[in-house]
């Protein structure tokens, strides 16, 4: 489904990503863990283009992503493979002036041409799923942070996407309001959506993940299944990390 | 003061205001037409687009009104270009106030939060898509404010098309002075007018902020 070879990302002089490959199956779940700085969001902003790369390839479903195209036909081949990712970011980006329904029906209204109609029951049952229905005509700001973050899940989900990428979604909520939000990420990933999670939630990470990425300097430094990863790290830099997280 | 002489000519001044009035209202959506479009060329990453717009803003705030409005109706017969007075000001007055529009709806998008066009952008909408549904219906509202101060600046500076012989409020008041000797009446008429007109204005601006302030 996502398929990144050899990445290669500066800001400027800087290189924050070193030469990334990795590979993610549709349905698979894929962690991506590492200190601050290593490169975890911009490596995930890539794989839709929120970020250019310097070198390599991105691959989503049969598409390479960072076409040589220009101007024009290089945002319309973006905005269509955008179409299929959805994404759901650490600060929510919920739109102010829209309600959560219209949050919710704004896109697949502009872009698939949904009927008003069927794009409100879309909302309704994406909100049920996310348990915000009674919130269905709330402004964000009226709403709290887990619940923010439900609906722009809900927001992401409204396009059908094939593959959703998370930034740290629980990152910048209160701890009582984390469970509520991670719940509805365990839902989905019953639901076989294939999902790639940049978190700081080791334990979540091990508990919803197929395969999980550990990211330092803007390298892999090591990649396994959660159980080897966690509990048998073979590099001396994974252990050094999971030591940290877990004192 | 001589309070006669004032009531016999207000019924002129009245008539010259309204002039001032309607310079002022279509030298507004001149500006601020070409403020919105310049602005959105400005933001555009296309430098066929911002190059053009760059140069506009920094002609028109860098060279003063008054020498625009010259250039206008005076020069511009030399070019092919024959205005009446009255076209010649709203033109003029409607392109310099439309370089200070240009920056104040500029700096109104980019305060909306950067968050905002990637969300946008990432359930893939286009450039254009985002900025009408989300960038934009954001940013008019951080508008307002600055708009209207621009607006009132027009108003104020419509004085200058006294110089290219509009009948407006400036104007009339030198034509009665030559012809009454009475500037300190004169001049205080006119500017009884034009705070007449600018408080109705400013008004209006701040009903037009407290109604589209952002529902919470
Ligand atoms: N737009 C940018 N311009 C310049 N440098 C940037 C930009 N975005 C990120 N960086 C730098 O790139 C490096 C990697 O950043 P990134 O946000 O990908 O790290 P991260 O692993 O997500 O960290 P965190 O866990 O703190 O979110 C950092 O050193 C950061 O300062
Ligand atoms: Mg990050």
């Amino acid at each position: 489904m996502i398929q990144v070879a050899d990445l290669h990302k500066a800001f400027g002089a800087v290189e924050v990503l070193k030469g990334i490959d990795l590979t993610v199956e549709r349905g698979q779940i894929l962690a991506i863990i590492g200190p601050s700085g290593s490169g975890k969001s911009t490596l995930l902003r890539t794989i839709n283009h929120l970020e250019s790369v310097d070198r390599g390839e991105i691959w989503f479903d049969g598409m390479l992503v960072n076409q040589p195209l220009r101007g024009r036909r290089f945002e319309r081949h973006v905005n269509r493979i955008r179409q299929h990712i959805g994404m759901v970011f650490q600060h929510f980006n919920l739109f102010p002036h829209m309600t959560a329904l219209e949050n919710i029906t704004m896109a697949p209204m502009l872009l698939k041409k949904t009927p008003r109609r069927e794009a409100r029951e879309l909302a309704e049952s994406l909100l049920r799923k996310v348990g915000l229905l009674d919130r269905i005509d709330y402004y964000p700001a009226q709403l709290s942070g887990g619940q923010k973050q439900r609906v722009a899940i809900a927001r992401a989900l409204a396009m059908e996407p094939k593959v959703m990428l998370f930034d740290e979604v629980t990152s910048s909520l209160d701890p009582e309001l984390v469970g509520e939000v991670n719940k509805v990420m365990k839902q989905l990933a019953q639901e076989h959506m294939t999902m790639l999670i940049v978190t700081h939630e080791l334990r979540f990470a091990a508990d919803v993940a197929d395969h999980v990425l550990f990211m330092a300097d803007g390298v892999v430094v090591e990649e396994g299944p959660p159980a080897q990863l966690f509990r048998a790290p073979a590099q001396e830099r994974t252990k050094t990390f999971l030591q940290e997280v877990f004192k | 003061m001589d309070v006669a002489l004032i009531v016999r000519v207000s019924r002129f001044f009245a008539e010259a205001a309204w002039v001032t009035v309607e310079i002022s209202v279509l030298a507004l959506a001149l500006g601020l037409c070409v403020g919105f479009a310049a602005a959105l060329a400005k933001v555009s990453d296309r430098a066929v687009l911002s190059l053009p717009a760059r140069v506009y803003v920094s002609v028109f705030r860098g060279t003063p009104a008054l020498i625009q409005l010259f250039i206008i109706y005076f020069g511009g017969p030399q070019i092919g270009l024959q205005l009446e007075p009255f076209a010649a000001g709203v033109l003029g007055l409607g392109l310099n106030i439309g370089a200070y529009m240009t920056e104040s709806i500029r700096g109104a998008i980019v305060a909306v939060e950067r968050g905002q066009s990637e969300a946008a952008r990432c359930l893939g909408l286009g450039h254009l898509q985002a900025m009408r549904k989300v960038i934009l219906p954001q940013a008019a509202r951080l508008m307002i404010r600055p708009l209207g101060v621009n607006s009132i600046a027009l108003i104020k500076g419509s004085a200058l098309v006294s110089a290219i012989s509009v009948v407006e409020l400036t104007y009339t008041a030198h034509r009665f002075i030559s012809s009454t000797y009475r500037p300190f009446e004169m001049f205080m008429l006119s500017a009884a007018f034009y705070l007449l007109i600018i408080s109705a204005a400013s008004h209006l601006i701040r009903t037009l902020d407290a109604r589209f302030a952002l529902r919470t």
